[in-house]
């Protein structure tokens, strides 16, 4: 391990530069011409929303994937990262988001694994090293209980520790406070304080802005794949958190000066006394534990409406969806469709109804992916005349039926007989489009519906919206992107821990006000 | 407008012709077949064996010898039951693996109720009775691992499997303690006189039940192809959120699966005992269902080709016994064959997944 030194606070050398590091997946560039550097006795914080491009970034320094352009330079020697192997090898440790421990093996167990094979493992040594370890950063760790009775903050540790015992001198956390109490999240920032007044570098990912400002020395926005903007030490120590934050959420929810979708739609204003389409009130669902549930949401939604739902992902945004959809039921609250309650109503009888959702997750349950695109058209309409008879299928008609959507929609697949898993993600979405808008509907709910999709079916796909609440259909649109929901709603609700923490009109101020509340200030 | 004649054109070009397709597919299932009987072939000359005389000998006596192929054919009801009732449950992602349970506890209720009901109505209403009690208590049997999957998400796998034991172990009982025939000293159920059975086709020893077979897995095939219903099972199967997200009631889908495959594999029992066996000894379980799924796995589900072999299964299994009595090959050699299919099979598809890997790239 690198000799303890005292927060320098000179800038000491990059162990980590990145330089113009590009990496691109089908249809995306994850990460774009990034520049970062790591260096010793910083927590060097990426902050970035869901698909910003944090965990490509992680992957490539942890030797997971390779830079499709740029380099990466350690000790100012460019060295590619190989294989995780390699990367531990050069020092660089990464404690995954999911605790990576093995539930039936004891703390000391799990640190020997990874040894070669034919060494006979050295418990004394290490309890040696363990305690002396331990002791140093004010933490105190059984050896010998069994992982899966360890609290996720001390099985957080047992990894870390397990870093620090390979001589790692760049300790990467992804998303290490998702999963922890308050508390662990305060203890987790006390003990990076120490490691980094040891030397380390630590690369501390989070979408959270509170523990950004509260744990970095350095904070790095990525968006989009682009690193938008860098918040250096100096800059840290020079101002107040709140005026900090205010810089990160400019950044982060901000204008881009090349931003292709900048265009802002015109809002319409409704009258309070138009009739809503769908008005919600009250909507609960106990919170499990992997999600926020529903706190006591209420909302209305006019004819011609566009609504816009934001919020950073896993507020609940998916829930609300679900339950409005009918795909689980809510504990309390009611749902009007035109003023008649669907609250107790199936999946199927609200779609009937005229009530459609578009899924975010398009391969996992919007559609079967190797069933035939035109069985995919169908697959909310099964047992529905005119497709089938008496249970029988209509081969023909189903056939046509697809020739004709897909024309409609402009789906491009080799034919409607081929699987849906086939299809590029625009088109897959374009076949969910045509599902959920044939045939009489009234109130269509849009989850995430152009996440990663490349920008000309973006903006057909916006398009359509657009065109779906010119038609007097109530739209309600979620998405983690603010500069969709700025550019097409008419108003905007924020969701936050399962409530909807405010709606504002879509006017100028809409993006500062929208962006105080995503992060828990008032508007 | 010019999307649709861009989608048009495209559809006319497909990457494979079909044709070429069923050959390829074709090519993949009987290329492995036939290494599998050289290299059974191998292993009978190892045993001191003449293969050549061994396969002559099966296809003999299981397919060209007038006796043989009769009683092929015979084999094959049970068989195709059992493989339809299979189908049903694979096709909807549903793992039943008790089919042989099922299937004999099936047997015993058929061979138990038949005789009895026999001696107070006319025998035809009897079998008729008796088929429709056995089909019951077969869905009855699989009540437990259903009702476990559908609502608490217990494994079926583990469930069928541990109710099969439980009900080869029950059937048992019930031979040896309830449905004893006082008549004879072997442990066994009464007998139905073969006169009382399913009528055999026309001037032949083959049961009328391979009709009833061939009907029961046709109807599946289409059942699960052609209908609503059938789409919904396969929906479940191949995506089970995408079966809630499209608001179908799993649960109550998956029940249905569990009660028609055991009810098939029920069918299966009672077809056997009701056409061929006429009666139950005890310690008897011929252990077909465990047999016929790699059967149902090289069919790829697909009805039409399970025929097929199931017609495989039976003229291996028919001839091997014959041919075991005459050359001292185990009968088991027949399953030896089927495993080393399989095998060759699993690296088979794997070579040409991998082949479709390196042509994509």
């Amino acid at each position: 391990m690198v000799p303890p030194s005292a927060s320098n606070q000179a800038e000491q050398p990059a162990i980590i530069s990145l330089e113009g590091v590009t990496k691109r997946f089908p249809g995306v560039i994850a990460n774009d011409s990034v520049n970062l550097e790591i260096r010793p006795g910083e927590v060097h914080v990426l902050l970035g929303e869901n698909g910003a491009g944090k965990s490509t970034l992680i992957g490539m320094l942890s030797g997971l994937q390779q830079p499709d352009a740029g380099r990466i330079l350690i000790d100012g020697k460019p060295t590619p990262i190989l294989s995780p192997r390699h990367a531990l090898s050069l020092g660089i440790g990464t404690v995954f988001q999911h605790a990576m421990l093995v539930p039936g093996l004891t703390v000391a167990e799990n640190l020997l694994l990874g040894e070669p094979w034919w060494r006979l493992p050295k418990k004394e040594a290490l309890r040696e090293k363990v305690t002396a370890l331990a002791d140093s950063l004010g933490v105190r760790i059984d050896l010998d209980a069994v992982a899966s009775q360890l609290s996720l903050g001390e099985q957080q540790f047992v990894e870390i520790l397990r870093a620090l015992l390979r001589d790692s001198r760049v300790l990467i956390l992804d998303e290490s406070t998702s999963m922890l109490t308050p508390s662990g999240v305060e203890e987790l920032g006390a003990l990076m304080r120490r490691l980094v007044e040891r030397g380390l570098a630590i690369v501390f990912i989070t979408h959270k802005l509170r523990e950004a400002a509260a744990f970095g020395d350095r904070i790095s926005v990525l968006k989009l794949g682009r690193k938008v903007s860098e918040i250096s030490p100096e800059r840290f120590r020079s101002v107040g958190e709140d005026e900090l934050i205010g810089e990160i959420v400019e950044a982060m929810f901000g204008k881009q000066h090349d931003d292709p979708d900048a265009a802002n739609r015109n809002p319409n204003i409704f009258p309070v006394e138009t009739p809503a389409i769908l008005s919600v009130d009250n909507l609960t669902l106990a919170p499990s534990a992997t999600t926020p549930g529903l706190a006591g949401i209420s909302f209305e939604l006019r004819p011609g409406e566009l609504l816009g739902i934001a919020g950073i992902d896993g507020n609940g945004q998916k829930q609300l969806a679900e339950v409005l959809a009918g795909q689980e039921k809510a504990q309390s609250g009611r749902i009007l469709l035109e003023n008649q309650p669907i609250e107790m109503l199936s999946v199927g009888e609200r779609r009937d109804l005229g009530l459609r959702y578009l899924t975010d997750d398009r391969l996992g349950e919007g559609t079967v992916g190797t069933f035939a695109v035109s069985v995919n058209f169908l697959l909310k309409q099964i047992d529905h005349p005119p497709f089938w008879k008496k249970g029988i299928e209509q081969s023909g008609l189903i056939e046509r039926h697809a020739v004709r959507l897909m024309s409609e929609y402009d789906v491009r697949a080799p034919g409607s007989q081929t699987p849906v898993g086939r299809l590029s993600g625009g088109n897959i979405q374009k076949v969910l489009l045509a599902r959920e808008l044939a045939g009489g509907a009234k109130v269509v709910i849009f989850n995430k519906p152009t996440y990663g999709l490349d920008l000309a079916n973006t903006l057909a796909i916006r398009q359509r919206i657009l065109d779906i609440a010119a038609e007097g259909k109530g739209v309600l649109l979620i998405s983690t992107d603010l500069e969709e929901l700025l550019g097409i709603c008419d108003r905007i609700a924020v969701m936050d821990a399962g409530k909807l923490t405010g709606i504002v009109d879509n006017s100028p101020t809409a993006r500062t006000d929208v962006g105080r509340l995503m992060i828990g200030l008032a508007a | 407008m010019s999307s649709e004649t861009g989608s048009a054109t495209q559809g006319q070009m497909p990457l494979k012709k079909p044709g070429s397709a069923i050959a390829h597919r074709l090519v993949l299932t009987i290329g492995p077949i036939l290494i599998a009987l050289i290299l059974g072939g191998l292993i009978l000359l190892a045993l001191g064996v003449d293969p050549i005389k061994y396969y002559g000998y099966v296809i003999q006596r299981g397919l060209l010898s007038p006796t043989g192929i009769q009683q092929t054919l015979t084999r094959m009801a049970p068989l195709l039951f059992l493989a339809a009732g299979l189908i049903v449950a694979f096709r909807a992602g549903v793992w039943n693996l008790g089919a042989d349970g099922q299937f004999l506890l099936a047997a015993v209720i058929a061979a138990a109720s038949a005789p009895y009901l026999a001696d107070f109505m006319p025998s035809w209403l009897a079998v008729i009775i008796a088929f429709v009690l056995s089909t019951a208590i077969a869905v009855i049997w699989s009540l437990v691992p259903a009702l476990l999957r559908a609502y608490q998400g217990v494994n079926e796998i583990i469930t069928t499997l541990m109710m099969t034991f439980l009900g080869v172990s029950l059937a048992n009982v019930l031979v040896k303690l309830v449905f004893l025939d006082p008549s004879t000293t072997v442990p066994q159920t009464r007998t139905l006189p073969v006169a009382d059975r399913l009528p055999r086709l026309f001037d032949t020893t083959i049961s009328s039940g391979l009709i009833f077979g061939l009907i029961a897995i046709v109807a599946v095939h289409l059942m699960m192809t052609r209908t609503a219903f059938g789409l919904k099972l396969r929906i479940v199967g191949a995506n089970t959120r995408a079966a809630v997200h499209s608001g179908l009631s799993v649960p109550h889908l998956t029940v249905a699966v569990f009660a028609l495959s055991a009810g098939l594999c029920g069918m299966a029992g009672a077809i056997d005992i009701l056409g061929v066996q006429g009666n139950v000894r005890a310690d008897w379980n011929p252990a077909y269902g465990l047999t016929v799924i790699p059967m149902v796995f090289l069919a790829r589900f697909n009805g039409f080709a399970s025929i097929a072999f199931v017609l495989l299964l039976s003229v291996l299994s028919i001839g091997g016994e014959s041919a075991a009595r005459r050359l001292g090959v185990p009968t088991v050699f027949t399953l030896l064959l089927v495993a080393i299919v399989l095998i060759v099979l699993a690296i088979a598809e794997y070579i040409d997944h991998r082949h479709n890997q390196a042509a994509k790239a």
